[in-house]
């Protein structure tokens, strides 16, 4: 087998894989969790929720921090998958032998933060950032500049597992896990490195966020029964569900990782990507950039649409992303598009935002090696306007050589990745 | 592999509009603009008032946008410009974008109104619920997410080949050019527009490093000169974007380049004494380095500022050396892009045949950009 793609660049293999979800810790429980069904949604418990239309959440409870805040579980999701995914590479845990790519949720003070500096400030009336401020300059408060800046999960990270050169930390919205493992790929591609840690990671329920959601009418309010809330592609889809998740990807420039016999998962074979410049939330109503993104996939994996097996949907299960999905889809897989399998993670995990894109892809590849698509669960009321195969509600065993990963995003974000269990014409 | 050119500048901050603007505050050495006042006792460098009609045309998008973003798309703007590219509707549709940025500012009287009201709540969980839910905007959201200055950049000016956004302060500006470069290098792609935008004018971003102590409370003073006192970081509103891509594709456009990168390099050394002027001495030499201008992003803060001085003796002796937040303050993550849009212009300008220019982050990561003539 030839270790360089059609177009001569090396090939890019998947060594390590790593998640952890509200299914479980681990990909083989994430995975028997999400063949068997089962839903991670649930109730919040980690702050009240009374004054909010939206309760639920696929949070991540089993992982404890100090201080408890959006970087810090971050943080930690992102060690957890990544200690998984090295550990499954073979590849040294204190000095990885490459580049460290990881979507990181943009990161802010929260309120227990503000509210101990306004605490120290000894202001007992009205309250400003002055008086902030003034606690800040007390010294006291010296480790939350670190634990609030942007680059400290990639930094803590790249120290832990002493991958090389600058870390670089990324968003491109709901799709910045995949934009991760792209960045990973192309990188091997250009031969700067022999293997790219690619990590997309978020543990970003909290009131503010979940409300900045509820806030733009994204999320679904049907809270009577968490686990039935997130409905992709179903008629009475309401909105998404926000989870909590982490995924990392072990990428290997294929020749290398055979040099050193370790087992090659798969390969990430082709990405792709387009901007949309038609509104901040919404796509372009022709669906063009989304179109555009898979079809630069297909191209750049050299593989055409019917070579495609199973589409691993973004599948947010609100009315927007439903809708244009299975437009854009149908576009490139026309009348082949009413019996291909695309099925939503989401239905399952929640929506896990910044690392979605990353957790999709180890779903991905977990289904080229198992050969079995997992479910779109709570199809109970299919939606007319999207005849779709979405695996409704059991796993579906299959051969599935080549897959394709959507990732849409706010602001225009549309990447989508191809896996493969070979190369085509190996 | 290929030369990387640079075709456009958009710049805006304290010193003006326009890289012309700028070329002539630095020859000129004046002190930057400064406001002492409205966040006393901490300096910051506002940005010039811009009319953001001329690169903002609607006012629907600029009332989606708060000043960060406003910055730089407005910089952005003129970076397309500049490099005859703004009525190019087919090259916008296929110029990637990465983005430099940290996240965008909040509604401060909401925060203060909360906090006041959190002390007496019976019940602050409830209370913190329902105050957000009436007070935030819900536009706001959009305004803050870190990747929304490279969305509205799409929807302003139709920059939609595909956007990145890079975060992690300092490093994601260095990153960001290194990224880009090597797309284009590589052949992977032909045209970027890579920036970033800074709003220092903000109680959330101060209240950030004042925590670490990081920032400059006395009037103005050039970044070499603060050690003595303490040192210290005097934060700038502004933003730079650059039009970067393949030698051959601006000359098939007909675009003039005004200086090449040659070599974009970085590093997160694990900082202790002498461990930044270690690492400038590696990017250095990993760049091959040889310069008569240096336009250094050296921060002011103690320690790190005099070690990039003590290593830029040796790298550049006899060089000419500027530090950007002299003339703009520290843009975070525009600082590096700020340095390379000053470099190219001395460069095509006659003033200088090489320019080293440094990052070295207030905190973290450290990154050098070799410009040399077009």
């Amino acid at each position: 087998m030839a270790l360089r793609d059609t177009k001569g660049r090396p090939l890019v293999a998947v060594t390590g894989m790593g998640t952890v979800t509200s299914l479980g810790q681990g990909r083989d429980d994430t995975w028997a969790a999400l063949t068997a069904g089962k839903s991670g949604i649930h109730r919040i418990e980690r702050f009240p929720t009374e004054g909010l239309r939206t309760t639920i959440a696929g949070t991540i409870d089993s992982v404890d921090v100090e201080p408890f805040c959006a970087p810090m579980l971050s943080e930690r999701l992102a060690m957890l998958a990544a200690e998984e995914a090295v550990a499954q590479s073979g590849l040294s845990h204190e000095s990885f032998p490459g580049a460290l790519f990881i979507a990181v949720p943009p990161v802010e003070m929260e309120w227990p933060q503000r509210e101990a500096l306004a605490e120290a400030s000894g202001q007992t009336g009205e309250i400003t950032y002055k008086d902030l401020l003034k606690a800040a300059g007390t010294g006291r408060f010296k480790a939350w500049h670190d634990l609030f800046i942007f680059g400290t999960v990639a930094d803590r990270v790249a120290d832990r597992f002493g991958t090389r050169g600058s870390p670089i930390s990324l968003s491109t919205a709901c799709s910045s896990g995949a934009t991760a493992i792209q960045l990973g790929v192309e990188a091997i591609r250009r031969g700067e490195t022999d293997a790219a840690l690619c990590i997309g990671t978020d543990g970003s329920v909290n009131p503010e966020s979940l409300i900045r959601f509820s806030l733009l009418s994204a999320l679904s309010t049907q809270n009577e029964n968490p686990e039935g809330a997130s409905k992709p592609f179903s008629k009475n889809r309401d909105g998404f569900v926000m989870g909590e998740g982490g995924a990392a990807l072990v990428l290997e420039d294929a020749e290398k990782a055979r040099a050193r016999g370790a087992r090659i998962l798969g390969y990430v074979l082709g990405c792709g990507e387009k901007g949309d410049g038609f509104h901040r939330t919404r796509s372009s109503p022709d669906g063009m950039p989304a179109i555009m993104a898979i079809r630069q996939a297909l191209e750049d994996a050299g593989l055409s649409p019917e070579d495609i097996d199973y589409i691993n949907a973004h599948g947010t299960s609100t009315p927007e992303n439903d809708k244009m999905e299975a437009m854009s889809c149908t576009a490139v897989f026309g009348e082949r598009m009413a019996s291909l399998p695309i099925s939503s993670n989401k239905s399952m995990i929640g929506h896990t935002l910044t690392a979605a894109g990353a957790v999709e892809a180890v779903m991905s590849l977990m289904t080229i090696g198992t050969g079995r698509i997992p479910p779109t669960i709570n199809y109970q009321v299919p939606d007319p306007a999207i005849p779709l195969d979405v695996v409704p509600n059991v796993a579906r065993d299959a051969r599935v050589s080549y897959v394709l990963s959507n990732s849409f995003g706010f602001g225009g974000q549309n990447t989508c990745l191809v896996f493969g269990a070979d190369p085509k014409g190996a | 592999m290929r030369d990387v050119v640079i075709t456009g500048i958009g710049i805006v901050s304290c010193a003006g509009e326009g890289l012309e603007t700028h070329l002539a505050a630095l020859a000129g050495g004046a002190a930057p603009r400064t406001d002492t006042a409205a966040f006393e006792p901490f300096p910051v460098h506002p940005a010039t008032p811009l009319e953001w009609d001329r690169q903002i045309p609607k006012k629907s998008d600029q009332r989606q946008m708060e000043p960060w973003q406003k910055l730089g798309c407005y910089a952005a703007g003129l970076a397309l410009d500049a490099a005859g590219a703004k009525d190019d509707a087919a090259l916008k549709g296929r110029m990637q974008l990465i983005v430099s940025a940290g996240g965008g500012e909040r509604d401060y009287a909401v925060d203060g109104g909360i906090l006041t009201g959190l002390r007496k709540a019976d019940n602050p969980g409830v209370f913190l619920n329902e105050r957000l839910m009436s007070d935030l905007r819900p536009t706001l959201f959009l305004a803050q997410l870190s990747n929304l200055l490279a969305g509205n950049i799409s929807i302003v000016h139709g920059v939609t080949g595909a956007s990145r956004t890079f975060m992690g302060e300092e490093s994601s500006g260095v990153d960001a050019i290194r990224i880009a470069r090597e797309r284009i290098a590589s052949g992977q792609d032909d045209i970027f527009l890579v920036g970033g935008a800074y709003n220092a004018e903000r109680p959330d971003v101060l209240l950030i490093y004042e925590m670490g102590g990081f920032l400059w409370k006395q009037p103005y003073r050039p970044v070499w000169k603060r050690g003595p006192e303490g040192g210290g970081m005097i934060l700038g509103s502004g933003a730079c974007f650059l039009v970067l891509e393949s030698r051959e594709h601006a000359a098939s456009r007909g675009a003039k380049p005004l200086a090449a990168i040659a070599g974009v390099a970085s590093d997160r050394s694990r900082r202790k004494a002498g461990s930044v002027e270690g690492a400038l001495h590696g990017l250095s030499r990993q760049l091959g380095a040889k310069p008569d201008l240096v336009l250094s992003g050296a921060t002011g803060v103690k320690g790190i500022t005099e070690e990039e001085q003590a290593a830029l003796k040796d790298i550049a002796p006899g060089a000419t050396i500027h530090a950007t937040g002299d003339l703009v303050g520290h843009t975070m993550e525009a600082q590096a892009h700020t340095g390379v849009a000053l470099a190219a212009g001395l460069v095509a300008q006659g003033g200088a045949n090489e320019a080293l220019v440094t990052s070295i982050g207030h905190w973290r990561g450290e990154g050098a950009i070799r410009i040399t003539r077009a």
